[in-house]
C-alpha cells in the first residue's frame, strides 16, 4: 500500500503558482515546496509540470535543480519525475555518475519489475539518452559483473508458472558446484551461475533455490555470503534475494543505508520515493518488525532538514507541519 | 511406348539429375540428387498417360530403382526419402509464409536449436537481421509457444564457445538512433581489428569486447564501425568466421542473403544449406531488402535471382517462389 497523502482535489495551475512564489526572493520557501509536491501522485505531479511550463514557460524540474540543493534536491527532483522515466533517470545515473556503476541500483531496476516494466523502462532510457540501457551498462561496466549486468537487463524472461523439477534439481547441482567448488569461499567460475539467474523465470528459479537448500542444507544466499570487497558475489546476493522477494529486498536496502556509518541517502531517497505511491507501508511493517522501530522514528533521527521532512512527508507523516 | 525423352522429363521432374559433383552415395555410384521441388505438371502428363508397360520400362532402366533378388524393381528407400522431402518443400514454404512473422522467427531459432551446431548461423541470421521490434516478437511468440524465453534455451543448448555471442545476439534490443558517435566507432573499431588479427591466438568471439560491442551497439554504429574498419584493413566480406557473418548480417544484410541464397542454389548443397533458400525468400519477401537482396545477387553472379531460381527448382514450389520474389515489383 502506499504511504503518499494526495488530495483528491487540486488545481494544477494554483499549484504551479504557488510553486513559482516559493522560488521568488531570497532564498526559498522549500517548505512550500515539500507541502505541494510531497502530497502529490505522479499523474498530478505531471499537470503541474505541465501547468507551470505553460504559465512561465520555464521547465519546472530544471528549476528546482537551480533552487534546491544536495539530498534533498536530489530527492525531491527524482520524485516530480514520471514513474517509469525515473526508473530510466536512476539507472542513467547510477551507471553514468558515479566513477563506478552501483550495481544495485541496476539489479532493482531490472529484477524489481515484470518484463513488460523492464521493457518501458528500456524504451524510455533509449529515448532519453538517444542509447541502449544495455549499451551503457555493458561500455561501463567489466569482466564478470558486466556479463551479469548486462544479462539481467537484457533479459525478456518468460513469466509463465511452469517449473520443469529435473532442470530445477540440475541446476540446484551446478550452482552448488561453481560456488563451493571454489575453496577458500570463492567461486570456481560464473558462467553457469549468470546463465540460470539471468535467463530463468522467476518460478523456475524458485524451484531451484529450494532444491539448492535442500542438496546443500543451507540457503543459496548464505553460501554466497562471504568477503563484503567481493562486489560480484555481493551483486549475485543482491540479486538472489531481489528475485525470492523485491519487497523485502528493498526493506533491506533502507535498513542498510539507515545502519551504515553515515546514512546513505541516495539509497534511502531512491527506496521511498519509488516505492511510496506502491507498497511503502509494507516495507514499513517489516521495518518495524525487523528493527523494533517505526521507520519514521528511523529516518527522523538520522536525516536533518529539509531532505528530512520531504522523506517524512513521503512517509505519511503530517506532523512536520 | 514410351518415348526416351520422357524418360528423361520425369527423372528431371522428381528432381533426380545426373551431375558430376553431387552428393555421392556410397554403393549406388551413379545416383545423384539435386534440385529443388517437384514438377508436378510434367510428372501428370507423363505418368497419367503411361501403360503398365511403360513404367515398368523406366522402373528396370532408372537410377532410382533398383532389382531386387526377387526379381521385382524397387523403389530404392534413399529416393522415396529425397521425394518425401521434395514434395514438401511447397508445404513448407506456404506455411511458414502465411505465418505471423513472430511465430515464424521463434520456431525458426527452436528448429535450430534441435539442428545443433550447423544450424547457429540462422540464429545469427534472425537475431541480427530483425528490427529491435521484431526480435522482440519472436521474444514474445517463442515465450507463448514453448513456455521458455529464447535467451534460457539459447543458453542452455549451446554450451561452447558461440554461447556468449549467441545470448547476447538473441537477447538484444538495440537503439536505431541514426546519428553516431565518430570517436567510439574508431575507438570500436580498432578493438574489431586487433581481435580479428589476434585470431589464431584467441577466438574473437571468445573477446568481452568484441562480444560486447556486437551484442549491444546499435546498428547505425555498427554500419559506421565496419565502414570504418574496411578503411583501415580488409573488409570482412570473404571471412567465413562467425564474427564476419555476424558483421553481415548487422550491416549488409543484403550481401549475406544474397551469399545464402547462392549457396543453396549450387549443385550439391546438403539439406540445410538448402533450406536456407525457402526460409531466406519467404521471410524476405515483403520487407523492403528483398528489392536489395536481388540487385546484390545480380551484381554478385552476374544472373538474375530469378532466373537461377527458374533453372534449378521445380514445379509449384518454383512458382511460388518466383511469385514471392516478384512481389513489389
Amino acid at each position: 500500500m502506499a504511504t503518499l497523502l494526495a488530495p483528491e482535489d487540486f488545481s494544477p495551475g494554483e499549484d504551479a503558482m504557488a510553486l513559482k512564489k516559493a522560488f521568488k526572493g531570497w532564498g526559498t520557501d522549500e517548505k512550500t515546496i515539500i507541502w505541494i509536491l510531497g502530497h502529490r501522485n505522479a499523474d498530478q505531479r505531471k499537470q503541474i509540470r505541465l501547468a507551470y511550463q505553460e504559465i512561465y514557460l520555464e521547465d519546472l524540474i530544471k528549476k528546482l535543480k537551480y533552487e534546491l540543493s544536495g539530498d534533498f534536491e536530489r530527492a525531491v527532483c527524482h520524485w516530480i519525475l514520471d514513474p517509469v522515466e525515473r526508473e530510466a533517470v536512476l539507472a542513467y545515473e547510477a551507471i553514468i555518475k558515479n566513477y563506478r556503476s552501483d550495481y544495485r541500483v541496476i539489479l532493482e531496476t531490472a529484477l524489481t519489475k515484470s518484463a513488460e516494466e523492464l521493457l518501458t523502462v528500456k524504451r524510455t532510457y533509449q529515448f532519453l539518452y538517444k542509447r541502449s540501457l544495455e549499451e551503457d551498462v555493458a561500455s561501463h561496466t567489466a569482466g564478470d559483473m558486466r556479463k551479469f549486468l548486462v544479462a539481467v537487463v537484457s533479459v525478456y524472461r518468460y513469466e509463465g508458472e511452469e517449473i520443469e523439477e529435473e532442470v530445477a534439481h540440475s541446476e540446484a547441482n551446478i550452482l552448488g558446484d561453481e560456488i563451493q567448488g571454489g575453496g577458500g569461499g570463492a567461486l570456481k567460475g560464473a558462467e553457469e551461475i549468470i546463465r540460470i539467474l539471468s535467463t530463468r523465470s522467476r518460478a523456475q528459479l524458485l524451484a531451484t533455490f529450494n532444491y539448492y537448500k535442500q542438496i546443500h542444507g543451507t540457503s543459496i544466499t548464505k553460501s554466497l555470503d562471504g568477503d563484503p570487497a567481493d562486489e560480484f558475489s555481493e551483486a549475485l546476493r543482491a540479486a538472489i534475494q531481489c528475485i525470492k522477494n523485491p519487497k523485502r529486498y528493498l526493506q533491506k536496502v533502507v535498513r542498510n543505508s539507515i545502519n551504515r556509518v553515515g546514512t546513505e541517502e541516495d539509497a534511502l531517497s531512491r527506496v521511498i520515493v519509488t516505492r511510496a505511491e506502491k507498497d511503502l507501508k509494507e516495507m514499513k511493517d517489516v521495518y518495524l518488525e525487523k528493527t523494533g522501530r517505526s521507520l519514521d522514528d528511523a529516518v527522523a533521527s538520522e536525516t536533518t532538514g529539509d531532505y528530512k521532512a520531504f522523506l517524512l512527508t513521503l512517509l505519511g507523516n503530517q506532523d512536520y507541519f | 511406348m514410351a518415348l526416351s525423352h520422357e524418360f528423361q522429363a520425369l527423372t528431371k521432374s522428381f528432381s533426380g539429375v545426373r551431375v558430376a559433383n553431387a552428393p555421392f552415395i556410397i554403393g549406388f555410384p551413379d545416383l545423384h540428387f539435386g534440385g529443388f521441388g517437384v514438377d508436378e505438371k510434367s510428372m501428370i502428363s507423363v505418368l497419367g498417360k503411361w501403360h503398365k508397360d511403360d513404367i515398368k520400362s523406366y522402373r528396370k532402366e532408372s537410377p532410382h530403382f533398383v532389382q531386387d533378388d526377387r526379381l521385382f524393381e524397387k523403389w530404392l528407400d534413399l529416393h522415396v526419402a529425397f521425394l518425401k522431402r521434395e514434395f514438401l518443400r511447397l508445404k513448407n514454404a506456404v506455411v511458414l509464409w502465411t505465418m505471423h512473422p513472430w511465430e515464424r522467427d521463434a520456431r525458426l531459432i527452436k528448429e535450430a536449436l534441435i539442428d545443433g551446431p550447423q544450424a547457429y548461423g540462422v540464429i545469427i541470421e534472425v537475431a541480427c537481421t530483425r528490427s529491435s521490434e521484431e526480435l522482440l516478437g519472436a521474444r514474445r511468440a517463442y515465450h507463448s509457444l514453448f513456455d521458455h524465453s529464447i535467451e534460457e534455451d539459447v543458453a542452455y543448448h549451446i554450451n561452447d564457445s558461440h554461447r556468449k555471442l549467441l545470448v547476447g545476439l538473441v537477447s538484444s534490443y538495440r537503439h536505431e538512433r541514426p546519428k553516431v558517435h565518430e570517436e567510439i566507432v574508431k575507438s570500436e573499431a580498432k578493438i574489431l581489428f586487433a581481435a580479428i588479427k589476434n585470431a589464431d591466438k584467441k577466438n574473437p568471439i571468445e573477446d568481452e569486447e568484441v562480444v560486447r560491442i556486437v551484442t549491444t551497439r546499435g546498428k547505425p554504429h555498427l554500419k559506421a564501425i565496419f565502414k570504418h574498419y574496411k578503411e583501415i584493413n580488409e573488409d570482412l566480406h570473404d571471412d567465413e568466421s562467425i564474427l564476419a557473418k555476424t558483421m553481415q548480417c548487422l550491416c549488409t544484410p543484403q550481401t549475406y542473403f544474397s551469399k545464402v541464397l547462392d549457396a543453396s542454389l549450387r549443385q550439391g548443397a546438403d539439406e540445410n544449406t538448402k533450406e536456407a533458400l525457402t526460409r531466406v525468400i519467404v521471410t524476405r519477401a515483403d520487407e523492403e531488402d528483398m528489392k536489395e537482396i536481388k540487385e546484390e545477387y545480380h551484381k554478385q553472379h552476374g544472373v538474375s535471382l530469378s532466373k537461377k531460381i527458374d533453372d534449378v527448382v521445380n514445379g509449384n514450389f518454383k512458382d511460388f517462389l518466383l511469385a514471392l520474389i516478384a512481389r513489389g515489383d
